[in-house]
């Protein structure tokens, strides 16, 4: 487990999707933005792996808050978007 | 904003294409061919012939203008079928065999 409760985290800027087949669980409207860390969910299987009957590593899980304006510039002000990610796809700011 | 150029076709949360269209909150009443495609993936799971991941990686890989078209069980099914033909569980010849019978 990489990173704790409060970290600053980036989501990577990567598109796989756009080199070929893959499962990613990663939303598109994350890439290259900025959140914090809430709270570590357990390790699992990689999912992107199991997708395609491959053997999967197990990953750190976490929810990572985002302030919506980061998002949408028309979000609300105190508003916050909480999604689950996997630790190979932030990296430290 | 978000690039939404690159996203795949299933990707869809907070693309701003579907930001006026009202969301369809409905109760959808089940059909029989629903039924049955829910069962059999359920089978396949507990037999431990497909994962969720691999049954979502099927339904993420339906071109965009099928994908739009097909209804909710009906993008199960072609993944369910996507996967039993790659694993050769079901050979392609036995899948059109099937097809002419119904």
């Amino acid at each position: 487990m990489r990173f704790s409760p409060g970290d600053a985290v980036t989501v990577k800027d990567d598109w796989p999707e756009t080199r070929g087949p893959v499962h990613i669980r990663t939303p598109h409207y994350l890439r290259g933005h900025k959140g914090r860390i809430l709270r570590y969910l357990g390790h699992y299987p990689n999912p992107e792996d199991l997708a395609f009957a491959r053997p999967a590593a197990e990953r750190s899980l976490y929810h990572v808050a985002f302030p919506m304006q980061e998002l949408w510039p028309d979000g609300g002000k105190d508003d916050e978007v909480v999604v689950e990610i996997y630790e190979h796809w932030l990296d430290q700011p | 904003m978000a690039d939404d150029t690159k996203r795949s076709p299933h990707d869809l949360g907070g693309v701003a294409k579907f930001m006026c269209e009202a969301v369809d909150i409905e109760p959808h009443a089940l059909t029989a061919f629903d039924r049955e495609v829910d069962a059999l993936s359920g089978v396949l799971r507990a037999k431990q012939m497909m994962t969720v991941d691999e049954m979502r990686r099927g339904i993420e890989a339906i071109p965009e203008a099928e994908y739009h078209r097909l209804s909710y069980y009906r993008r199960w099914i072609r993944s369910l079928a996507d996967n039993l033909l790659r694993k050769g569980i079901v050979t392609e010849a036995e899948l059109r065999a099937a097809l002419e019978e119904t």
